[in-house]
């Protein structure tokens, strides 16, 4: 009898689907599911990538994408020392103030300190570059359906623009980028960064490392969340199995 | 009456069987809520971003001797002060006897020239006064606290009126010749 | 004066003052229940473990959170990053709300399909149905408060449905909003409202209970419990068999929680609300899907070229409409037989109303344009015509199967038909 309903109801929805369809056709970009260290129950953040993946963050993106959410003491979950962080952190000055003359001054950021963005505000951001707004990479991956996925096609799919299509001046063709067009140059061209392990830089590469570390600025919880939720999982099965039982015993009473 | 007496048997160890059953089930059910009440009560413990300040750097070069600084350390004020001479002598030669919180200077600094202490007074939390020059610092030259008048020495050590503690010396060390770190 | 059952001398003086224990006991313990309650009736109690964990998880949330367009967006960042299990307290949350919605609407369709709406219920379900608002207004309130990108978009689209009102819309829409947008006012009002109305909901679950222990559960047979063999006490059996419903259910909600916190969210609201640019495609949270999908697809009411009632306002009333349309179900319903299973027409036409709602829902999530717009204004018109015509019609001229005479019964003749 359901099935029946089911039918008919399935029967009813085949046939609205074959009615013509007057609304512009949306393109769906297909993204690419790759494998991430990050992956899955057991996942983790590869930490060598995780620290390639700051490098290319410092020298091809930093210049114009922030990590507000981020703050230099974070940087320990890569494996970085207390005294490493502290000298990444010397390099960028931050305002503080009033001191007792009420005056704002600059001094060095410390590990506590939040990333320094490049620009000071929106408006001197969309200034410097041609309008466009470079936004913050905090969230980046979870802001963006497909995620880590999304984040590495971006980086890997700049190219010509098909002959029939027009690109304004300052802007880029990207084959993932909806609308195609893109205000950020390519970031990425092959051996422009010298990894310091010796990795060879590729654009797959950096892009991948870029990836991983975008990842977990986004999600820095992730590894912790997944250990702890195995562990509750694990309990919960057996105490359901508890309950199952002393469910399955009381009940019996009645025949 | 054979068949009886194995029924009865067989009911018994059903009883027992459940209570153990129960038993269990209960005692890991406890434990899974006392477990998980966990992360409710942690969350009101104090944050990274709040542990990652709960130590302040002093950069001591600019005080001159004979002045005082004041930076604030966990969210309370620290006084830092650059003793004198006089100061030092003043403060050590002590007969512990008068003290009403006996603790000999030697034990309440690490270099003699620089003193530093917690800036609350112990007897109600007001801040005392004596920091600033033209403040008064009461008799014995160290701060006075204008809310009931506690007097305290150049080792901050309380010596007139209601505080019952010398001001607390906060962990600090130098991290190198001319700066400190607290906490 | 009470004379307390007790033996203890101590439980004994409480309750002849006060006959907490006494109560317990009769409502938590004793209270008779039909003996073949499925699995389906366990997610009213699973509806109030949520509530508990909602409750518990928001009051330690509202400790961390800052209630400023300026802070908002990052304090709730802050709970996830620095906040001891902060980012456990707040997917716990957001999670719960999606969980909240799946298993009150499991207990919704649950009432539906067995009939449990029907006298002398009427009042114990239009309880429900005022929690289902209530709910509702919760989930929208909660939803704008980490003031991201779908936090502010959805609160603009939906707080501007009252502007359809005529005459005094706008006028309410700006008092609603404190301001001329939505804006700091507004998010520190729905702040307040979202951490009041969790407590009336649990007033009305209280009432909610009330009414349910006045005139007693209903059952998959829909036929009243009378002898005594047609109960058994809610301890131990229920209480045994809700606890183990409990467990799988955790083990579903943690699953998301610890492996998927954001399969119910919008990537958008990760980005802090901005009230310059608009996503291109905002969607509200799921379980608003089947209405906001109503909401879209109604056109301008004409009568003979004059536009009776503009697009907005039909759309809005109909939006209201699916839900209020829940209260008059008693008395749309006028057959006396309860239960689905007795019912062989109500029950194809149950089954299509499920197919319908989920039909509207995938509406919802889909711009409204071409094929969505027809299939949206068929599932509406379906949504309606099943309250205000299948129903009563279907009361009215099915023929339904013979009733057994008894709970009991039935339950003994499934076990002898098991046997043989």
């Amino acid at each position: 009898m359901i099935r029946g309903a089911l039918t008919t109801a399935c029967s009813l929805m085949a046939g609205l689907f074959l009615l013509p369809s007057p609304a512009a056709v949306v393109e769906i970009i297909e993204i690419e599911k790759r494998d991430w260290s990050f992956d899955g129950i057991f996942g983790s953040f590869d930490r060598t990538a995780q620290q390639r993946g700051y490098q290319i963050y410092n020298e091809a993106c930093s210049g114009c994408h922030g990590l507000r959410l981020l703050t230099y003491r974070n940087l320990a979950a890569l494996g970085y020392s207390e005294d490493d962080i502290k000298a990444f952190a010397t390099d960028f000055d931050v305002t503080d103030g009033p001191d007792d003359e009420g005056e704002m001054y600059q001094r060095n950021a410390l590990p506590s300190d939040h990333f320094v963005s490049p620009f000071p505000n929106t408006q001197a951001s969309r200034a410097a570059n041609n309008g466009a707004l470079p936004p913050d990479l905090s969230l980046i991956v979870k802001a963006r359906k497909n995620g880590a996925d999304y984040i590495y096609a971006l980086l890997t799919s700049y190219g010509d623009a098909p002959d029939d299509e027009e690109l304004p001046d300052g802007m880029y063709y990207n084959a993932v980028f909806p609308g195609h067009q893109i205000a950020m140059p390519p970031p990425l061209y092959d051996d422009t960064i010298e990894y310091s392990d010796g990795t060879l830089a590729t654009v797959d590469q950096m892009a991948s490392d870029v990836t991983t570390f975008l990842a977990w600025a986004a999600s820095p919880e992730m590894e912790a969340r997944k250990r702890l939720g195995l562990k509750a999982m694990l309990f919960l099965l057996v105490l359901t199995a508890l309950l199952a039982a002393v469910k399955h015993k009381v009940w019996s009473r009645l025949n | 009456m054979n068949k009886k007496i194995q029924d009865a048997g067989a009911a018994g160890d059903d009883e027992s069987r459940r209570d153990f059953l129960l038993l269990t089930t209960g005692l890991v059910g406890t434990v899974g809520a006392a477990l998980s009440a966990w992360p409710f009560i942690d969350s009101m413990n104090p944050a990274a971003d709040v542990l990652s300040l709960s130590t302040t750097e002093v950069d001591l070069s600019p005080v001159e001797t004979g002045q005082s600084i004041t930076v604030v350390w966990r969210g309370k004020p620290v006084f830092i002060r650059h003793r004198t001479e006089q100061e030092i002598t003043q403060a050590r030669n002590v007969d512990l006897a008068e003290l009403r919180d006996p603790v000999p200077d030697e034990d309440r600094d690490i270099r003699p020239e620089w003193l530093v202490v917690v800036g609350v007074c112990p007897h109600l939390g007001c801040i005392p006064l004596g920091q600033k020059p033209g403040q008064p610092r009461g008799e014995w030259g160290g701060w006075f606290c204008p809310c009931h008048g506690s007097q305290f020495d150049t080792s901050g050590r309380i010596r007139k009126g209601p505080a019952p503690t010398n001001l607390v010396v906060p962990p600090y060390r130098f991290i190198n010749e001319t700066s400190i770190q607290i906490g | 004066m009470i004379t307390s059952k007790s033996a203890h001398p101590v439980v004994k003086w409480i309750d002849e003052r006060l006959p907490v224990f006494t109560f317990l006991n009769r409502e938590l313990r004793d209270y008779p229940t039909p003996r073949n309650l499925n699995y389906w009736w366990s997610f009213g109690s699973i509806a109030g473990v949520v509530l508990v964990v909602m409750t518990l998880t928001g009051i330690m949330l509202a400790m961390q959170y800052t209630a400023h367009m300026d802070y908002a967006f990052d304090s709730v960042e802050r709970i996830m990053r620095d906040v001891n299990y902060g980012w456990l307290l707040r997917y716990l949350h957001m999670n719960g709300g999606s969980m909240f919605f799946i298993v009150v609407y499991i207990h919704l369709f649950r009432g539906i399909y067995f009939g449990s709406y029907k006298s002398p219920r009427e009042i114990l379900w239009a309880l429900g149905v005022v929690i289902l608002l209530l709910m509702m207004a919760t989930a929208f309130m909660g939803y704008v408060l980490p003031w991201g990108q779908m936090s502010f978009w959805g609160a603009t689209v939906i707080t501007n449905l009252f502007s359809a009102i005529p005459l005094v819309g706008d006028s309410i829409v700006n008092w609603l909003w404190g301001g001329y947008s939505i804006a700091n006012p507004t998010l520190t009002r729905f702040y307040a409202l979202h951490y009041l109305f969790p407590f009336l909901i649990f007033v009305v679950v209280a009432l909610h209970l009330v009414a349910l222990h006045m005139v007693k559960s209903n059952n998959p047979l829909g036929v009243d419990a009378k002898e005594p063999q047609d109960t058994i006490p809610f301890h131990p059996y229920y209480t045994a068999k809700d606890f183990f419903g409990f467990g799988v259910f955790f083990l579903v909600y943690l699953g998301f929680v610890f492996f998927a916190p954001d399969f119910f969210g919008e990537p958008d609201n990760y980005i802090p609300a901005n009230p310059l640019a608009t996503p291109p495609h905002i969607v509200p949270e799921w379980y608003f899907l089947p209405f906001y999908a109503i909401l879209r697809v109604v056109p301008d009411i004409e009568v003979f070229g004059f536009i009776l009632v503009e697009a907005k306002l039909a759309g809005v009333i109909l939006m209201f409409g699916s839900i209020l349309v829940l209260f008059f179900l008693p008395w749309l319903d006028s057959s006396k037989v309860r239960s689905a299973r007795f019912r062989p027409i109500f029950k194809q036409f149950f089954w299509i109303f499920l197919a319908d709602c989920l039909l509207l829902g995938w509406v919802g999530a889909n711009p409204p344009e071409g094929s969505f717009v027809v299939l949206g204004r068929i599932g509406t018109a379906f949504y309606f015509a099943y309250f205000i015509i299948i129903i009563p019609l279907v009361a009215r001229f099915e023929k339904p199967l013979p009733l057994p005479s008894s709970v009991v019964s039935s339950v003994l003749n499934e076990k002898k038909g098991e046997r043989s």
